[in-house]
């Protein structure tokens, strides 16, 4: 797989010097999402024809372009406006945009653009307008192999996320998952990866083994994950672009629930004995491995704070299955769940101020957040059966798993993956081939 | 003589209801008398507390030597019945003593999979750990916790939960 294709940048237009412009808020939900055009990208007719053949698209601007559009559209902050209502032709809008027309269908944004071939390369330029103010934004050129089509439209959605909630986007990613089929009792699952919309998706195992938690090294193109292979429950390493894998360390018995640290240097994980499971990092260089947690209970779902120093984990040391944090080094050990219920999987924002989590009560289960100490707890959702967040790159979308009930004869099973806003407004299904679980949202790509 | 016939459905014999019962009016009698008997068994019948304490999924090592033993939720004790269970067990493999065994331990579909990895393997442990008591060598035993991944009865009600948390001793040669 092809995954570290070089997007250069050949040249940066006049990054503009503009003030005062428009801006979204992200952390007030998708009450009123900003209204934007998204201008079918302008294309000649001969890079048109080209492109055809290459890619088995008619016509690429317009491709492009929906990705960008259905992207902005999913995130729930913006409102892309039917171009039905568009007066202006794509390519006289990218040299110069009336605004007036623009203004007319109530866009507050608008995003223009050009493809064009050349020397058997893409090469894509955008522009990002403020209606209002009548001034230019953001200007950008990219040029990179035909094929590659698809991020450059995720790229472009990053680069007008970023300049219209001043946080990074996180389109330009991928999605690991645990793929599956067949029945309840004798369920088949395969490692799957897929591009952040769903396109791309590809199975990375055959579904021989059961494997379960696949997570993404936040620094390179690495998966750790658990495979039942010859029925020994083991924590593996998977290198997505040449498909190596290799077992981590040499532990007499279970290990499971591996996570990255920040650096991608190590991995943490339980390793479970005589009926007691506890933590351990070890180097993926020197492979040294460290015992963190000491304690006759189940210590599990380990998860470093993004600047590496805490690792907030699960236990049932108190009796129950709750949250606590501890430094890095095992010491200082405090519960930090203290709400009605049971608390699991906790994993530590990317941004470093929040943990989220999988909380059950009264026979139903959340996916919430809470302060790293504990506090301002808060439940974004309420369900039968889900659990197992995961945090976009900027912090912003949690993806997690649902499992539906059963009727009475045991059927109607399944299991899709979800996303949701931090804000816990615009929760959504995310589309998948088969059933689905266990996601994890790598890094921006690009970058 | 609807009476004797309901018995008969309830006793497991569902398959003939059809065939027995034609007339519509009897067959939603019937509905609800086995609605009616099928409530009261998953509260008395084969549980006690939240602990299966029927032999639906049961299987047999030896005549009279059940597979298995089931636990209260997010518990890992033995209950008298389970200790009676691993005795049993005990005696056979000490009767057999080249059997070597793997004791496979679950969690239901109620918590978090990680979590249940964990639990799986320490149900299997207190299993284990009661045979080496009977006299059972740890090298005849291994242990594998497949946590939620392969419930037995794919219900999402309390009666199909308590048949999922189990351990189950399986031959290993």
């Amino acid at each position: 797989m092809k995954i570290l294709i070089k997007i250069i940048i050949l040249l940066i237009l006049l990054p503009s010097k503009s003030f005062g412009l428009i801006e979204v808020d992200i952390t007030r939900g998708n009450l009123d999402p900003l209204p934007i055009a998204v201008s079918p990208l302008s294309i000649d007719e001969n890079s048109r024809q080209n492109f055809e053949k290459i890619l088995k698209k008619r016509n690429i601007g317009d491709e492009i372009s929906e990705i960008i559009e259905i992207n902005l559209k999913t995130s729930g902050l913006f409102n892309p406006l039917n171009k039905d209502a568009f007066l202006q032709a794509p390519d006289i809008a990218n040299l110069k945009p009336r605004f007036e027309d623009w203004n007319l269908i109530k866009a507050q944004a608008l995003i223009t653009g050009k493809v064009s071939f050349i020397d058997e390369k893409l090469r894509v330029e955008f522009r990002l307008w403020d209606v209002l103010a009548g001034k230019e934004m953001v200007a950008l050129a990219f040029t990179t192999v035909p094929t590659n089509w698809r991020r450059v439209g995720h790229i472009i959605t990053d680069k007008v996320y970023q300049r219209l909630t001043g946080e990074k986007g996180y389109f330009d990613t991928r999605i690991i998952y645990v793929a599956e089929e067949g029945p309840k009792t004798k369920r088949i699952k395969k490692l799957a990866i897929m591009d952040q919309d769903g396109a791309n998706n590809k199975y990375l195992t055959l579904g021989n083994e059961l494997v379960l938690t696949p997570r993404f090294n936040p620094t390179s193109q690495m998966v750790t994950y658990l495979s039942y292979f010859r029925n020994l429950p083991r924590v593996y390493l998977l290198d997505i672009e040449t498909g190596m894998q290799e077992v981590v360390g040499d532990f007499p018995g279970m290990t499971f629930a591996p996570r990255f640290s920040p650096d991608g240097k190590k991995i943490i994980m339980s390793f479970a004995k005589d009926g007691n499971s506890e933590i351990y990092t070890m180097d993926l260089e020197n492979r040294i491995v460290e015992k963190i947690t000491n304690h006759p209970s189940i210590d599990t779902s380990p998860s470093f704070s993004p600047d590496g120093k805490f690792i907030c984990f699960n236990s049932d040391r108190s009796g129950y299955q709750q949250i606590y944090v501890m430094k890095s080094d095992g010491s200082n050990v405090k519960r930090i769940s203290f709400g009605k219920g049971l608390y699991g999987t906790p994993v530590w924002s990317p941004r470093g101020d929040l943990i989220a989590f999988t909380k059950l009560h009264k026979g139903k289960f959340y996916i919430g957040v809470m302060r790293t100490d504990g506090s301002g707890e808060r439940l974004l959702t309420e369900n039968f059966y889900q659990e197992a967040p995961s945090w976009s790159p900027n912090g912003r979308v949690l993806i997690f798993y649902r499992e539906t009930k059963t009727d009475d004869k045991g059927e109607g099973f399944s299991a899709k993956l979800w996303s949701i806003d931090l804000t816990g407004y615009n929760e959504r299904m995310v589309k998948t081939p088969t059933d689905a679980s266990d996601p994890s949202w790598s890094s921006l790509l690009s970058n | 003589m609807k009476k004797s016939r309901i018995r008969n459905i309830d006793q497991g014999a569902i398959m003939k209801l059809n065939k027995i019962l034609k007339n519509t009016l009897l067959i939603v009698f019937a509905c609800f008398a086995l609605s009616a008997c099928a409530t009261s068994k998953k509260t008395t019948g084969q549980m006690q507390g939240d602990v299966y304490t029927g032999t639906d999924t049961v299987e047999y090592l030896a005549s009279g030597v059940p597979d298995r033993v089931f636990f209260a939720t997010n518990e890992s004790v033995l209950t008298t019945a389970s200790r009676e269970t691993l005795r049993k067990q005990a005696a056979y493999l000490r009767k057999n003593s080249k059997i070597t065994i793997v004791l496979e331990g679950h969690a239901d579909e109620r918590g978090t999979r990680e979590y249940n990895l964990a639990l799986g393997e320490r149900r299997a442990n207190a299993a284990k750990d009661y045979l080496m008591t009977y006299g059972i060598s740890s090298n005849r035993i291994s242990v594998l916790s497949y946590g939620k991944e392969r419930p037995v009865d794919s219900g999402s009600n309390p009666l199909a939960w308590s048949k999922n948390r189990r351990s189950v001793t399986v031959k290993a040669n």
